[in-house]
């Protein structure tokens, strides 16, 4: 679905989705494609608390699949599926 | 002041809002029939302030609703809600750890232009984390009152009814949403938070490490099935005391019965048709509160959601999302209202295949049905040398095939009739918190009075007509068969027997086959019922647990345990089904397939283990 136009700041940069658990990092940019649907989803991003600036750990994967993972970031705990989590751009440490 | 002061308790998921209001308005509360955790509306007095209602909303991220149960928030709070009044407060309540993230629809609500208090919860959590926040900065740049609380301790409860009252008498509303998208309106949040935040803490370690357990994807899910049949397990060898008592209390007034009123209407009308019928549903109480303390526990806790990411995987295999595994769960006390907390589902195809499949988890109402049918056909004796006691074992197997043909039920519909784009799993894990004994209190007895009810009302109904038509008319004189066969009752179940035969129905099962559509425990008490009439005296002291196993073939018994797989007889689920669908094209579709499926795996049933026992 994802493909691989969409922009990011730097090469360096890698997606929270492709990540594995016990990656660290900090959250760079979080991705607003032109269409529609994809902004919305980047909103459900931000209202469940992703957020530019933020730090972050891949805590753990799903038994199955190794999807979906769950992300520390901020002061809480989210579980998203790995292609949702690639409309986040991260710099890893 | 004549007219009545309505606030609504608004915040995200997970910030406490549900303690609060359970401080706020203590046992007082009233809830429509049957809650989920936030689902139901729920309104209560401030306070014991009988002029003032408190309503608590579904929590929210947004105004921008991404599932039915946040359009009812959005709703209410923009008046449009039918039947539901403008707030005329809103008591926004935020996590005092999670300020930045829960600031964002504060900003939002603000916009609304009601006047607005903000309960900044979970005070205490917040100083043991060592974050320190400004109140009074806060509240001066928000512009509204700011109140510190903790739930479980009561603290700020007070200020808030006074606060409240003042904003009222200045009514004051507040001020315009400048911020035009999400972004711009979280990083003002962000700022808001960072101005006002003196230490930010050193964060909710536990929980993170509680998570690389629970979360693990060998040693959760371990956790995670141990946890399951641990419940299982447990709600049948804790109730076997209680249930015990219960059982002895009956024999007692139906021996009382007998010792004070002569034979007769009367005597038989109390002790086979009021005693015999509801005793013998009331008896599973005590499973039935063990199981829902097992499942509001899991809620308290914050596990639930846990279950969920675990699960998302499988369930994404037949096309759902881990989040349609909590109505599931719930569904495993009463279907009601895990249907009702499918709402939290944001994907209309998903809801609606999720709410076809929850009466297929085994609800508490088909315990009295299998324990019944096991402790008459399955040896009490466990497993080789292990501590797994075979009786319990056939019932994990009942529940493993509910829960399987679920799950095939759910792929097959997902690529048929409920066909729709592939769904997203965005879950917020809350943090892991000692079980709230309040939280737990509350649920038990309100799912109590609910059960004592529908027994005092629909299964005592059931039971009294069905009484009626086993009693006459009478055999005539001469008659070898029971007076039962000769009743009105025995004429209906003879007429079924030719549909339920090649299932291994006998007419006594049809019989109780029919009251039994109006709530499947009750095709229990009216066994109780059919035999007790029919019986000796003898029989009804056994019980009908001793009773059956003389009466039915193993065949028959197994073929009714499958049956009770899938027969959807519940009228309260069918009904909320029409309502949650809007329409009777779902209920009808729902009620449908399950009868075709239970009949013929009672069918299969049947044949197959006649065939191999002879």
């Amino acid at each position: 679905m994802l493909k691989d136009n969409i922009p990011t700041n730097s090469d360096a940069n890698v997606r929270l989705g492709t990540l594995q658990p016990g990656a660290r990092g900090i959250i760079i940019e979080i991705v607003t494609a032109n269409e529609a649907d994809m902004v919305d989803e980047a909103d459900r991003l931000r209202e469940i608390g992703f957020a530019e600036g933020l730090d972050f750990e891949v805590m753990q994967q799903s038994p199955f699949g190794q999807d979906p993972i769950a992300v520390a970031v901020g002061g809480m705990t989210v579980a998203l599926r790995r292609r949702d989590a690639n409309l986040i751009i991260v710099e890893t440490l | 002041m004549t007219s009545d002061i309505r606030i609504a308790l608004v915040g995200n998921p997970n910030c406490g809002k549900s303690a609060l209001f359970n401080a706020l308005t203590g046992l007082k509360q009233k809830v429509a029939n049957y809650p989920g955790a936030t689902v139901e509306r729920r309104t209560g007095p401030l306070l014991d302030n009988d002029t003032i209602e408190l309503i608590d909303l579904p929590g929210s991220y947004s105004l921008t609703p991404r599932s039915p149960d946040e359009e009812v928030t959005r709703n209410i709070l923009f008046g449009t809600q039918e039947n539901e009044a403008k707030p005329d407060v809103i008591l926004c309540v935020v996590d005092a750890t999670n300020l930045a993230q829960h600031l964002r629809f504060t900003l939002e609500l603000k916009s609304l232009g009601i006047p607005m208090i903000l309960a900044l919860n979970m005070s205490d959590l917040a100083a043991r984390e060592q974050i320190q926040i400004n109140a009074n900065k806060l509240a001066t740049k928000l512009g509204i009152p700011v109140i510190e609380t903790v739930a479980v301790r009561k603290k700020g409860l007070e200020a808030i009814k006074t606060n409240i009252q003042n904003i009222i008498a200045d009514n004051e509303g507040a001020t315009i949403d400048t911020w035009d998208s999400v972004a711009a309106r979280q990083k003002a949040a962000r700022q808001l938070a960072a101005d006002v935040t003196i230490s930010e803490g050193i964060g909710h370690k536990t929980s993170r490490t509680l998570d690389k357990i629970f979360l693990h994807p060998v040693l959760g899910l371990i956790i995670l099935f141990s946890l399951l049949f641990f419940m299982f397990q447990a709600v049948f060898s804790w109730s076997e005391v209680p249930m015990g008592l219960i059982e002895d209390g009956i024999i007692f007034l139906q021996g009382l019965i007998s010792a004070n009123l002569s034979e007769g209407f009367i005597a038989s009308f109390l002790s086979d048709g009021i005693l015999g019928g509801v005793g013998s549903v009331i008896v599973f109480l005590p499973q039935i509160i063990i199981l829902f303390a097992f499942t509001l526990t899991l809620e308290s806790t914050g596990y639930m959601s846990r279950a969920a990411f675990l699960m998302d995987k499988l369930m994404a295999s037949v096309g759902l999302n881990g989040r349609a595994f909590i109505p599931l769960l719930s569904s495993f006390a009463c279907a009601i209202p895990g249907i009702m907390a499918a709402r939290a589902i944001a994907n209309p195809k998903d809801r609606l295949t999720t709410i076809l499949i929850a009466p297929l988890m085994t609800c508490s109402a088909r315990i009295p049905v299998y324990t019944v049918i096991i402790g008459a056909f399955i040896p009490n004796t466990t497993v080789g040398n292990s501590f797994v006691g075979l009786q319990g074992l056939v019932m994990f197997g009942l529940y493993l095939m509910g829960i399987v043909s679920a799950l095939i039920i759910a792929a097959v519909l997902k690529r048929t009739i409920a066909k729709g784009k592939p769904t997203s799993f965005l879950l917020e894990l809350p943090k892991y918190q000692a079980p709230n004994f309040r939280f737990i209190m509350v649920g038990l007895i309100e799912r109590s009075r609910l059960f004592l009810r529908r027994a005092g009302t629909v299964i005592m109904g059931a039971t009294v007509i069905l009484w009626a038509l086993a009693s006459y008319p009478n055999a005539p004189t001469g008659s070898d068969k029971p007076d039962v066969y000769h009743s009105f009752a025995g004429m209906i179940g003879r007429a079924l027997e030719v549909i339920f035969a090649p299932i291994g129905f006998n007419w006594e099962i049809s019989i109780a086959l029919v009251p039994g559509m109006a709530a499947r425990e009750v095709a229990i008490s009216s066994l109780g019922t059919v035999y007790s009439l029919a019986g000796s005296e003898e029989a009804i002291e056994t019980g009908l647990i001793g009773m059956l196993n003389g009466l039915w073939s193993l065949p028959t018994a197994l073929a009714f345990l499958a049956w009770y797989i899938y027969a959807p007889q519940c009228l309260s689920t069918i009904a909320v089904t029409r309502r949650e669908t809007n329409g009777w094209k779902w209920p009808l579709f729902m009620t449908g397939y399950l009868f075709v499926v239970a009949y013929m795996a009672a069918f299969i049933t049947y044949q197959l283990s006649s065939a191999l026992i002879g």
